[in-house]
């Protein structure tokens, strides 16, 4: 994995060197072992700075659109673009990541000319909360990794573990490994080897199974523990909205209070947001403070969005998000018209 | 909207539902419903909207949130729409609110889509009937609905 950290720095620092671009984003170490921090590379120098590890959960595609915009020489709304090509970015891309840079292409967030994409195949990366259960929420002071293992160091411990056991459950269901747009392809130690763990949507198919008041006592139980504290949305790449639903007042879609009724419906409205967009990057599981996996709800509208339309998100510039398309035969046997008023009963 | 009194087993109980009529056809065909005298229960609260388009699952949460028992949200048939295609981006969002909806634990019969064109004022009657009768056969809301404390 060093190895091919080191790539990735040379990669960087040989595109911001060359003037190419004028930012790359990566990440850094981050001040506690098993976490990583997003970062910025704006100097070939920078780059000394970069990290790669199986740590990196957040996603980078987050901070695409902001950094290209502080590249643009400054302007009021109503000025037109400045002539002439603007600065460009340099971004790691996983198959996730690059997915998700599809939809803001397609959602007209970015320009595609603007971006360099440095793709990483068949990444899969790491559930920190795994870790800790494993070794029994014991102290971590260092974390090593090898090619298919880690080695958890603490005080007057040391165990190893196999990646595939803590990988994170949206890592161990996933399908698309492979970046679908990139400029330079470079592949991840272990790449080859990687193969869907789990079937894909099986914990899906699991609470579907349950009655409809086992479903409602899932759910209410999942959340409760919610803090509102809105990680998930800021981590999502899809989120880029200047104000998000839960901050109007007129009208006041989610209220302030500590109501259970608010947080159901700010992990609904989030969920629904991201349908047909969600590339099940896993970034808002990851980021969430208490553990809470509202991935199940956007892995269920993705499961839908392929069962009724047959799109999956990002995964061709060509084809747009499904609800931001339609078809005339789409189905509408839901609809309770159909039924009331089919020709059979006529 | 505050709940109307009712006692422990629902008698008395009338169901409160949401409806969301499209401006061109379904808010007409209610009131071609209402100029040929059929009868229908009284159970709706129209809300007249420009297009089932218009209809995001803010409004539908909204009005579960705010006590509603049921939702219905209607619209012109495939291919009527006044805006061209307002109601075929509705139908691909309202399948996959539909089926979360229910993968969380709402139940069905909550929340109903429809077309109703401008001319079928009968079968808006008949609609109403059906949605009321489902909602009345589930009984009061009792998930999503914002209880405001008692004082």
């Amino acid at each position: 994995m060093k190895a091919f950290s080191e790539r990735i720095k040379e990669e960087a620092k040989r595109l911001l060197e060359q003037k190419e671009v004028e930012a790359f984003i990566g990440f850094s170490k981050g001040s506690l072992p098993m976490t990583t921090r997003p970062f910025v590379a704006r100097t070939p120098e920078d780059t000394e700075k970069l990290v790669f590890n199986s740590f990196c959960v957040m996603n980078l595609a987050r901070y695409l659109p902001e950094v290209l915009k502080s590249l643009e020489p400054q302007r009021k709304p109503q000025d037109p673009l400045p002539k002439g090509p603007l600065p460009k970015v340099g971004i790691l891309a996983t198959g996730c990541w690059s997915r998700n840079i599809v939809v803001q292409i397609q959602e007209n967030q970015i320009d595609r000319d603007r971006v360099v994409i440095v793709g990483i195949k068949g990444a899969g990366m790491i559930d920190k909360r795994k870790v800790f259960a494993h070794v029994g929420e014991k102290e971590i002071s260092a974390v090593e990794e090898k090619e298919d293992k880690i080695i958890v160091k603490g005080p007057e411990y040391e165990v190893k573990i196999a990646k595939e056991d803590v990988l994170r459950d949206n890592c161990q269901v996933c399908v698309h490994f492979d970046p679908v747009i990139y400029d330079i392809l470079l592949e991840a130690p272990g790449a080859h080897e990687r193969e869907p763990k789990i079937e894909r949507f099986k914990q899906i198919e699991e609470i579907e199974a349950l009655s409809i008041n086992e479903r409602w006592a899932w759910f209410t139980k999942e959340i409760e523990n919610c803090i509102r504290c809105y990680a998930c949305r800021n981590a999502c790449p899809l989120c880029y909205c200047p104000t998000c639903f839960v901050d109007d007042s007129r009208p006041q879609w989610v209220g302030k209070s500590i109501d259970p009724t608010d947080t159901q419906i700010f992990h609904i409205l989030r969920a629904f947001h991201m349908a047909g967009r969600c590339t099940d990057c896993g970034a808002c599981e990851s980021a969430c403070p208490m553990g809470i996996k509202m991935r199940l709800l956007t892995k269920k509208i993705e499961k839908d969005c392929l069962n009724f339309f047959d799109t999956e998100a990002g995964l061709s510039i060509d084809v747009m998000p499904a609800l931001s398309t339609y078809k005339p035969d789409d189905p509408q046997d839901f609809f309770i018209t159909e039924k009331l008023f089919s020709k059979d009963s006529k | 909207m505050a709940s109307n009194k009712k006692d422990k087993n629902n008698v008395g109980w009338q169901p409160k539902i949401v409806a969301f009529l499209c401006n061109w056809c379904s808010y007409a065909g209610a009131d071609l419903a209402g100029i040929s005298r059929f009868q229908y229960p009284p159970n709706i609260r129209v809300v007249r909207v420009p297009c089932s388009g218009r209809v995001s699952a803010n409004l539908i949460l909204d009005a579960l949130k705010s006590g509603a028992d049921g939702v219905l949200v209607s619209g012109c048939h495939p291919g009527d729409c006044h805006y061209i295609s307002g109601n075929l981006y509705a139908r691909r969002r309202f399948a996959i609110l539909k089926s979360f909806l229910e993968f969380i634990g709402i139940e069905p019969d909550r929340i109903h889509f429809a077309w109703i064109s401008a001319s079928e004022g009968e079968q808006f009657a008949k609609l109403v009937t059906e949605v009321t009768k489902r909602v009345k056969a589930l009984g009061p809301a009792t998930k999503l609905v914002k209880r405001l404390p008692e004082v």
